[in-house]
């Protein structure tokens, strides 16, 4: 199996642990938590990329892409945090007590 | 061949515009809205009696509008659609003057009569139809504009009255809207009339054309108060006399009833329906609800009620008619539209007059009336010999037509169901008109809350006294050219024509 | 894609409410609300200039900074594009103009919400960019600046309820994002590019292509609130300031099916199953029932309002199962294309104008009310007949009776559903038509009935129904125009067509 397969899986692996980790809990911090594997998996992916079919040097775009995805993530979850933090002043709560 | 004449739509204007003026109007200005009112109805009139006498010249009236992409909006002048729009526009023009004294005093007149407009331009609309799309757009605007005259009351049981009538027929237009779509897909855009097209699609969908019909014949029963799909009508007793007159004599029911008799015989042909055996079903339907109703009827002590179930009882004479083959059944089908009508809004206003007059709201309290509402009563008691079927009223012509149809056509049970109607009618009708001038009073009468020159005002009195001798001459001079059965006779000979 | 002529109005299109947005920002409160509605105006015009011009010259493009694809950024306003971003201005101009009343009048002495301009510039802005973008990675973009803009005007109002729906919207949608962009990453793994109409030539059948289908669609799914991803739109629209929710319900969630529709279209044609599209398909169906459903349930109108949402929405995902042809079945073969595609365009046309009035109205209610309790809608029509007139004929459109903008689409999606021959669907379509009617009957049923009580309210400006009316009508005026719509619409390539599906010997393509 080729090097970048391996990361595929694995990003693949991450994506869904990610995405059930969203689901799965009610708690503010452990779902922004997985919203970032899932962002971690995906990174991995777009990144493993760039060193495909042997090329002379790395492919540049997928960087781009991941450095653009990376600060959108870090924006988002530093916005989510921002209301999870003011979700907990106001009212205390840190999980949503009915999921969904 | 296709002239297109503004007319027919200024028949709708006539009374759309008006009913929008209406609501924009306040509540005090109630000369301004008495005289829209009655400008549009009498303006309705006359446009549908320039359009008549055009159309018995030969002159064709058509106003065809492209909605947008695939759906056409047509109004076409017919001989059926005449019958039904000049029933609707005359006896709108009756109810007017019904309602405006009935109403008096009472609240939210100006939403009542904004509406009241706007459910007859909805009537006049599904009378003029040339096309099933067009047909559709009205009757769904019908279900709209009663529904405020349904609660316009605003009790609780008005309410409740309104939310089962909605679903009735918002149930009713969704499986009606289905069968449209799918007979559109099927058939492209059929015109009333061309019923060709449908005959040459029934050997390879026979299956589909026939669920089709049933489809659209539930979106019609629904209106039409065809078993079990008849709920809503004795519900809506609670709306005001007026709009119980209405809808049971013209708008919604005869909607009903109308679209019943296009689809077999506009959409698709009576040869056609009678080929795909849908018509058993139907007249088997239809002859239940003739009896059911009925039977339904001599439980009620409620006034309003009797009648609502009467009508129910009433109105699938039509069906039954329609369903029947036979140059004699249609006229009989198509007469009775009218005299029906007639008949009814005769007995609605006589209750209402009673209910306004005196507060008596069951039967149980019409002793004695007769002697005291000499006029409504008598009205009445012409209504009433004529739904039980004797001479010389208009309805003894219907029923007489509808009899002979089934002879011809050879179904003799018709005959046993007819006779057993007649029977039933008599015996729920009669006892009223028979309280009424044969008994005396149990409690002494009150004083009369409306009071006129004669029994009751004038605005509730003329209007009963005009349709109770309107049953009456409908039936007298029925054999006169012009009269309704000799329309009714000349739509029906049309239609078997083409038949070999 | 790069012979089509050239004209600079994409790259305006998403870069005047930007610019306009900081502008604002550097005013204080008042004047970043001047800014704003100006900027409307002046958005909305620029987009009515660009219309005329894909109306003579046809499908207009603009290449970023001169950079040709793949490397570089290529905008396309082609007739589609241009419907929705046409829709987008007027609906949301008529909004801004709404917004400014409202919001003054919630709190004077901020001049009400002041971030609302920046924020509802920058949303739009993004939302022209989604439509506009021709690659998948600058569609990233774009959904991450609508997303994030939308979640800001989301929990603008600062309260509780508003800050846990708001921060659920904001996962939903970062997981959303994250799902779309893993299969950006894998789509560019297996071809080398990200535009889409190289994408669509060059992609191949196979496990890659499929699974980055399924998690695009799976990522688009959530973000327009398909079900079952749908949890986290009710709450979200209803707690948020009328105005956003309208601008929410009515555009946010029509830009990400607006991808969802062009990807299917242009790109994944190749590696799409008839199983997909029904799959796609049943999730609409359920939608429209349980949302249906669950508007009916409801006592507060926003939720009845944002309930509603989900269900109509689940009506555009029905489209799909009628876009993707059964093996065998060829484009020109299937004469139910054209009603399938008019009906999705009715749909969120219709939609979007009767669903922004209906919060409009929401709005007023609650600024005459204090509260959006449906009991005391009671008498609507005698002392807010405007209002009540805008949320009657706003709900005969999202029934569907004629000759509402709702009713074409309705008509539309039966002919197609008919056309196609699967039946199966009508029953979802009628059955969500009665809910419909349920829940609009009962808003209706309050506001005929009379009062109870003499509950004290605050006199409401009129400017503020006559915008609510308007966009009801707007609902229905849509129909008018239809033939020159459609017409319009034909210029663009995509419009009309039917996704083939994979066939033996390997021959695949969307025409």
């Amino acid at each position: 199996m080729e090097t970048y397969q391996i990361y595929s899986l694995t990003s693949a692996v991450l994506f869904v642990i990610g995405l059930a980790g969203v689901f799965a809990s009610g708690h503010f911090i452990k779902k922004i938590i997985a919203t970032n594997i899932m962002g971690g998996g995906v990174f991995l992916c777009l990144v493993s990329f760039s060193g495909r079919d042997a090329l002379a040097f790395a492919d540049p775009v997928p960087h781009a892409l991941v450095i653009t995805g990376i600060v959108v993530a870090v924006s988002s979850a530093a916005f989510a945090l921002s209301l999870a933090r003011r979700i907990k002043q106001l009212t205390g709560k840190e999980s949503f007590s009915n999921d969904k | 061949m296709e002239t297109t004449s503004i007319l027919p739509l200024l028949i709708l204007v006539s009374s759309l515009v008006p009913g929008i003026l209406i609501l924009l109007l306040r509540e005090e200005q109630i000369a301004l809205r008495t005289s829209l009112n009655l400008f549009g109805a009498l303006a309705k009139v006359g446009l549908i009696a320039w359009v008549f006498a055009g159309y018995l010249r030969g002159e064709e009236y058509n106003f065809t509008f492209n909605l947008a992409l695939d759906l056409t909006f047509t109004l076409r002048v017919d001989q059926l659609g005449l019958l039904f729009a000049t029933l609707s526009s005359v006896l709108w023009l009756v109810t007017t003057v019904y309602a405006i004294g009935y109403l008096e005093g009472g609240e939210h007149r100006r939403r009542f009569f904004a509406f009241f407009s706007l459910c007859v331009t909805a009537s006049t609309g599904i009378a003029l139809s040339g096309n099933v799309i067009t047909f559709f757009v009205f009757y769904e605007f019908l279900t709209l504009s009663t529904y405020p005259l349904v609660v316009h009351r605003g009790t609780d049981k008005a309410v409740k009255a309104g939310r089962t009538y909605l679903w009735y027929t918002i149930g009713g237009g969704t499986v009606l809207f289905l069968g449209v779509v799918g007979l559109f897909v099927l058939a492209g855009p059929v015109y009333f009339g061309q019923t060709d097209i449908i005959a040459g699609l029934v050997e390879e969908n026979r299956t589909l054309l026939t669920v089709l019909f049933f489809l659209m014949l539930a979106g019609l029963g629904v209106k039409a108060a065809i078993f079990p799909l008849h709920g809503w009508l004795p519900v809506s007793m609670v709306a005001p006399a007026p709009v119980s007159a209405l809808l049971h004599a013209v708008a919604v029911v005869k909607a009903g009833a109308f679209g019943i008799v296009r689809l077999v015989y506009d959409v698709y042909g009576i040869e056609t329906s009678g080929q795909m055996g849908v018509l058993t079903p139907l007249a088997v339907l239809a002859a239940f609800t003739i009896i059911y109703g009925s039977v339904r009827a001599l439980y009620q002590d409620d006034f309003k009620k009797r009648l609502a179930y009467s009508t129910v009882s009433q109105l699938s004479y039509i069906a039954l008619g329609v369903a029947i083959t036979g140059v004699l059944s249609t006229t009989g089908a198509v007469v009775h539209l009218v005299h029906q009508g007639i008949m009814k809004i005769t007995m609605f206003f006589a209750a209402g007059n009673i209910a306004e007059t005196y507060g008596y709201h069951k039967i149980s309290q019409l002793n004695g009336i007769g002697r005291r509402m000499p006029l409504t009563m008598g009205a009445f008691t012409i209504a009433v010999f004529g739904m039980i079927g004797l001479p010389p009223v208009a309805g003894f012509v219907s029923k007489w037509y509808l009899g002979l149809g089934a002879v011809q056509a050879g179904s003799y049970w018709v005959i046993l169901v007819l006779l057993a109607s007649s029977a039933l009618n008599a015996a729920y009708f009669l006892p009223i008109v028979y309280r009424a001038w044969f008994c005396e009073p149990e409690q002494a009468f009150v004083r009369p809350q409306r009071s006129g020159l004669l029994e009751t005002q004038a605005s509730l009195l003329l209007p009963v006294v005009v349709t109770g001798m309107l049953s009456l001459a409908a039936g007298v001079f029925a054999a006169t050219a012009g009269s309704p059965l000799a329309i009714a006779r000349e739509i029906a000979e049309k239609l078997y024509l083409t038949i070999p | 894609m790069t012979h089509l002529p050239t004209s600079p109005f994409p790259a305006l299109l998403v870069g005047l409410p930007v610019l306009l947005a900081v502008l604002g920002l550097f005013f204080r409160a008042r004047g970043r609300a001047a800014v704003g509605l100006a900027g409307s105006f002046l958005t909305a015009g620029l987009v009515f200039v660009a219309f005329f011009e894909v109306t003579q010259r046809g499908t207009l493009i603009h290449i970023l900074g001169g950079w040709e694809p793949p490397l570089g950024i290529l905008l396309r306003l082609d007739p589609l594009a241009a419907v929705f971003i046409g829709l987008t201005a007027v609906v949301g101009v008529v909004i801004s103009l709404y917004s400014w009343w409202y919001l003054r009048a919630r709190e004077a002495c901020t001049g009400g919400f002041p971030l609302f301009w920046p924020l509802w510039l920058f949303l739009w802005a993004g939302l022209n960019g989604l439509f506009l973008s021709n690659d998948l990675f600058n569609l990233f973009v774009a959904i991450e600046v609508v997303g994030i803009s939308a979640v800001a005007l989301a929990v603008l109002s600062g309260s509780s309820a508003a800050l846990a729906a708001g921060l659920r919207y904001l996962l939903a949608a970062i997981a959303g994002s994250m799902a779309y962009l893993f299969g950006v990453a894998l789509l560019y793994g297996s071809t080398g590019t990200l535009d889409i109409g190289i994408l669509g030539q060059v992609l191949e059948p196979g496990a890659t292509t499929t699974f980055a289908l399924l998690v695009i669609t799976l990522g688009l799914m959530i973000k327009t609130a398909s079900f079952p991803f749908h949890f986290w739109l009710p709450p979200a629209h209803s707690s948020a300031l009328p105005p956003v929710s309208a601008l929410l319900s009515a555009l946010v969630v029509k830009g990400t099916f607006y991808l969802l529709l062009r990807l299917w279209t242009e790109v994944f044609g190749v590696s799409l199953t008839f199983a997909v599209g029904q799959f796609l398909g049943l999730a609409g169906a359920i939608a429209v029932i349980w949302g249906s459903w669950q508007a009916l349930m409801q006592d507060r109108l926003k939720l009845i309002v944002a309930h509603s949402s989900v269900a109509q929405l689940g009506y555009l995902l029905m489209i799909f199962p009628l876009l993707v042809l059964a093996p065998g079945v060829t484009a020109g073969s299937a004469d139910w294309l054209y009603p399938a595609w008019t009906a999705g365009i009715y749909q969120v046309l219709a939609h979007a104008f009767a669903k922004a009035s209906l919060f409009l109205s929401a709005g007023i209610i609650v600024m005459a009310l204090g509260h959006d309790r449906i009991q005391s809608l009671r008498d609507l029509v005698a002392w807010m007949p405007m209002t009540a007139l805008a949320i009657g004929i706003a709900g005969v459109s999202l029934i569907g009776l004629p000759p509402s903008g709702g009713f074409m689409a309705k008509w539309m999606l039966l002919k197609g559903i008919f056309l196609s021959g699967q039946w199966w669907w009508a029953p979802a379509a009628f059955a969500g038509s009665l809910l419909t009617a349920g829940y609009v009957f009962m808003l209706l049923r309050l506001a005929f009935a009379p009062a109870r009580e003499e509950g004290p309210f605050r006199p409401v400006p009129r400017i503020l129904q006559v915008c609510a009316l308007l966009l009801a009508l707007g609902s229905f005026l849509i129909v008018l125009p239809a033939e020159s719509l459609i017409r319009f619409l034909e210029g663009s390539e995509v419009f009309g067509t039917g996704i083939e599906t994979i066939m033996e010997g390997g021959a695949y393509g969307n025409d």
